[in-house]
This record gives C-alpha cells, sequence and structure tokens, in this order.
C-alpha cells in the first residue's frame, strides 16, 4: 500500500472542516476526490502534502514518494520552457527533462520564455513538472484547468504511464479523464459543527453567530 | 540548492528582475546629499561614511519584499517547501543570491559613489572591507523580515518597519569602523562587531526565517 490516511481531521483557517478521514491508495491506483467548492479538497492535498499539519490522525507512506501539483504552476516567466523544468529537475536530484517535454507536447516550445505560453500550455508544464520529480504518489489538486481536450487526454495516457509503472495518483477533479479510477466523496467526511472535533479547537473562531 | 542560487540570480538579472535598480537608488540618494548639504567639501568628507552606509542600507531594503513574495505568488514557495531540500537551506541560499544581486554590486559601486563626496582616499579600502563584511547580514536579515511578511498584500511597508531597526546594530557598527578607517584610528573593535553580527545572522537567521515561512503557508 502507498498511502493509508486514517481517521485524519484538518482545519482550513483556523476551523475544522474535514474529520475522519480514511483511505487508502494502492500502487497503481488512481483515486478522484470529489465533492462541493468548499469541502476541503485543497485542504486535504495539502496536508498530506506536509504544507500544514493534520488536527489528528495518522498518514502513512514511504519516505520522500508524493509530489504535489497544486493550483499555481510555480513556472517564472522569465525562463525559458526548459529552464523552468530543468530547474524542477535538479531540485528533485535529477536532470533528464525529455521524456517530460516529450510526454507533455512542449518540445516545439521548449526555448520559448514561459511568460509567452497559453494558459493551457503553462499548465501542461506544470504537469509535466511531476514528471521530473521521479516521485511516486502524485498529489493534484484540479490538474485539469484550463487544458483543452487534446492535453486532457495527454495528461490521462500520462497518468496512465505512470501507474502502469507502480505510481498512484490522487487527484482533485471533475472532469473525465478517460480511463475508470476509484471515487473517494468527501461529503460525508465534512467536520459538523458542535461535533468532539470542532468542540475542542474552535476559539474565537468557532464562536461567531453567522444569522 | 545551487540549482536555487542560479535560477534566483538569473531571474534577477534577467528583463524586470530588479538588479540595478537598487545600484541606480543608492546613486542617486548619494548625489542628491550634495544638492541638500551645500558644496562644502569638508562637511561632504565628514559625513560620506554615514551617507554611503545609510545609503546602501535603503538600497538594499528596495528589494527585500522580492525575496518570497514572487515565489509565493507563484506557487513556486508551496512547491519549494514540499521539495526534497530543507527550507532553511533554500532561504539561505535565496538571501545568498539577493546579496550577490544586491549587496556586493553595492559595496564594489561604493567607492565610485565616495569620489562624489570627496572622501579622503585612505577610507576607500576601509569602504569596500565594511561594506563586503556587513551588507551580507543586511541581506540575512532582510529575507528574514521577507519571510515574516510572505503572503501579506502589500507587505513591503510592514516589511521595511520591521527590517530596518533590526539593521541598526549592522549600520552603526559599520559607520563606525569606516569612520575611524577614514581618520586612521584603530578599527578592530568595530570590524570584529560587525564581522559577528554578520555570522550571526548568516548562521541563525535562515532557521528562523524557515519556520516562519511554515506558518506562513498554513
Amino acid at each position: 500500500m502507498d498511502l493509508t490516511v486514517t481517521d485524519m481531521a484538518c482545519a482550513r483557517g483556523g476551523v475544522p472542516i474535514l474529520e475522519g478521514v480514511s483511505f487508502t491508495l494502492a500502487r497503481g491506483e488512481t483515486l478522484l476526490l470529489r465533492g462541493p467548492n468548499g469541502i476541503g479538497k485543497t485542504t486535504l492535498l495539502r496536508t498530506l502534502a506536509g504544507l500544514q499539519p493534520a488536527l489528528e490522525g495518522a498518514v502513512s507512506m514511504p519516505a520522500e514518494a508524493l509530489a504535489y501539483g497544486a493550483h499555481a504552476d510555480g513556472l517564472k516567466g522569465a525562463l525559458t520552457v526548459s529552464e523552468n523544468l530543468r530547474f524542477w529537475a535538479r531540485i528533485y536530484g535529477r536532470r533528464d527533462i525529455g521524456p517530460a517535454l516529450r510526454d507533455f507536447n512542449l518540445e516545439e516550445l521548449k526555448n520559448r520564455p514561459a511568460h509567452s505560453l497559453s494558459a493551457g500550455q503553462k499548465r501542461r508544464l506544470g504537469l509535466a513538472r511531476l514528471l521530473v520529480t521521479g516521485r511516486r504518489i502524485w498529489a493534484l489538486d484540479e490538474p485539469t484547468v484550463s487544458l483543452d481536450s487534446a492535453s486532457v487526454a495527454l495528461f490521462g495516457a500520462a497518468i496512465k504511464s505512470h501507474c502502469a509503472a507502480g505510481g498512484s495518483a490522487l487527484m482533485a477533479t471533475h472532469i473525465d479523464l478517460g480511463f475508470k479510477a476509484r471515487v473517494l466523496d468527501l461529503v460525508p467526511f465534512r467536520a459538523r459543527p458542535g461535533s468532539r472535533r470542532a468542540l475542542t479547537t474552535s476559539g474565537f473562531d468557532g464562536d461567531e453567530d453567522f444569522t | 540548492m545551487i540549482a536555487l542560487l542560479i535560477r534566483d540570480i538569473r531571474l534577477a538579472v534577467r528583463a524586470g528582475g530588479g538588479f540595478g535598480l537598487a545600484l541606480a537608488f543608492f546613486l542617486i540618494v548619494t548625489v542628491l546629499v550634495p544638492f541638500g548639504v551645500g558644496p562644502q567639501s569638508d562637511i561632504l568628507a565628514r559625513i560620506a561614511p554615514g551617507i554611503l552606509w545609510v545609503g546602501a542600507l535603503l538600497a538594499c531594503l528596495l528589494s527585500l519584499d522580492r525575496i518570497f513574495a514572487l515565489d509565493f505568488e507563484d506557487g513556486s514557495l508551496d512547491l519549494l517547501a514540499t521539495a526534497p531540500v530543507p527550507l532553511e537551506g533554500v532561504v539561505a541560499m535565496k538571501a545568498l543570491a539577493h546579496w550577490l544581486t544586491t549587496g556586493l554590486p553595492l559595496t564594489l559601486a561604493a567607492p565610485g559613489l565616495g569620489v562624489l563626496l570627496n572622501m579622503p582616499s585612505g577610507a576607500y579600502l576601509w569602504l569596500l572591507v565594511t561594506l563586503g563584511l556587513g551588507t551580507p547580514a543586511l541581506s540575512y536579515i532582510g529575507t528574514f523580515g521577507a519571510a515574516l511578511t510572505v503572503g501579506l498584500k502589500r507587505g513591503g511597508l510592514l516589511l521595511s518597519i520591521l527590517v530596518l531597526p533590526l539593521y541598526v546594530p549592522t549600520l552603526i557598527f559599520g559607520a563606525e569602523a569606516l569612520r575611524r578607517g577614514a581618520d586612521g584610528l584603530a578599527t578592530q573593535t568595530p570590524l570584529l562587531m560587525l564581522a559577528g553580527i554578520t555570522l550571526a545572522t548568516v548562521a541563525l537567521l535562515p532557521f528562523v526565517a524557515a519556520s516562519a515561512i511554515r506558518i506562513n503557508l498554513r
């Protein structure tokens, strides 16, 4: 098992929004997070990435196995496509960016500065960054935003080959990627006001009267 | 780590990176002083060490809010925080890149500006030595301030107010060593204090700044 989450609770801005989240992610598996806006998909992914602590519960996964892909791509407009990608490759201790450029059809753009790319091309470059990390678990937040259907197909193929090579992916998305994947609906895990978690952690924030 | 240093220097030097802004600011401030004070060369020579130090310090301040704010806005900071490099190292490298693109050019340009202020000839070596020793502390303290204000909208002014008081010890010992050097007095004590401040900030502040960033990213 690549990733096991047991009874996790997490908060956004000090307010608990998810509790009792438990799921597993096996090698080669893709898990889609679903739920309405504000349910806590981003918060869950940020917690797993280690950007914020979980309120309670346990996460077990191999060390240094997770690559996080956020809403923002972390690209520098003044650098070219290949400079951006090579920087992230070197941060992860790797050098070869050829396959990543090829898989996301960026080879013709590689000497263009990133600020001259379209939104969809930037997104493709942001996703190509995942390939150069060499990490096994991808935690992705709305990866298909501003992608056209051809690019979504490229992305779906990249996810498929990543999973076929023993990797796994966890993503918050509403789009059909063209293959079957397990879905985790977050609505049942919504933290209820007055539940034990909300009571123990809320301070002034939790006492606000919304009438 | 080295990749990060190279990227930051490259970003600073390319169009819109702000390299040269600090230098131009330093030049303008120094040129304005004789206009304000008047052309009496003996007064200018006496205040030159203080003017050059204050000018370098303010010029350093200009580019501080770019250290983390840009990386925060485009998401790089989140990704760097989850990457297999220690955040302390990221902070130290960013501060070093800031010094290489701001403090070092200021130090090298300062003797040229000393001429405009009629600085005595014996002081130029001390100008290079004190600025070279002191400006790394300005970059590292500034990086700490930038880490505290990362994520705040228009935190630049708050950053200046936070950082300027912390610059006071560096300014006192830097300008004092330079003044003594220019007058031909013993400079050992202020130079040692200046070096001590720089070494302490370089050694300690990356850890403090990294914890501040971790809290601000939550």
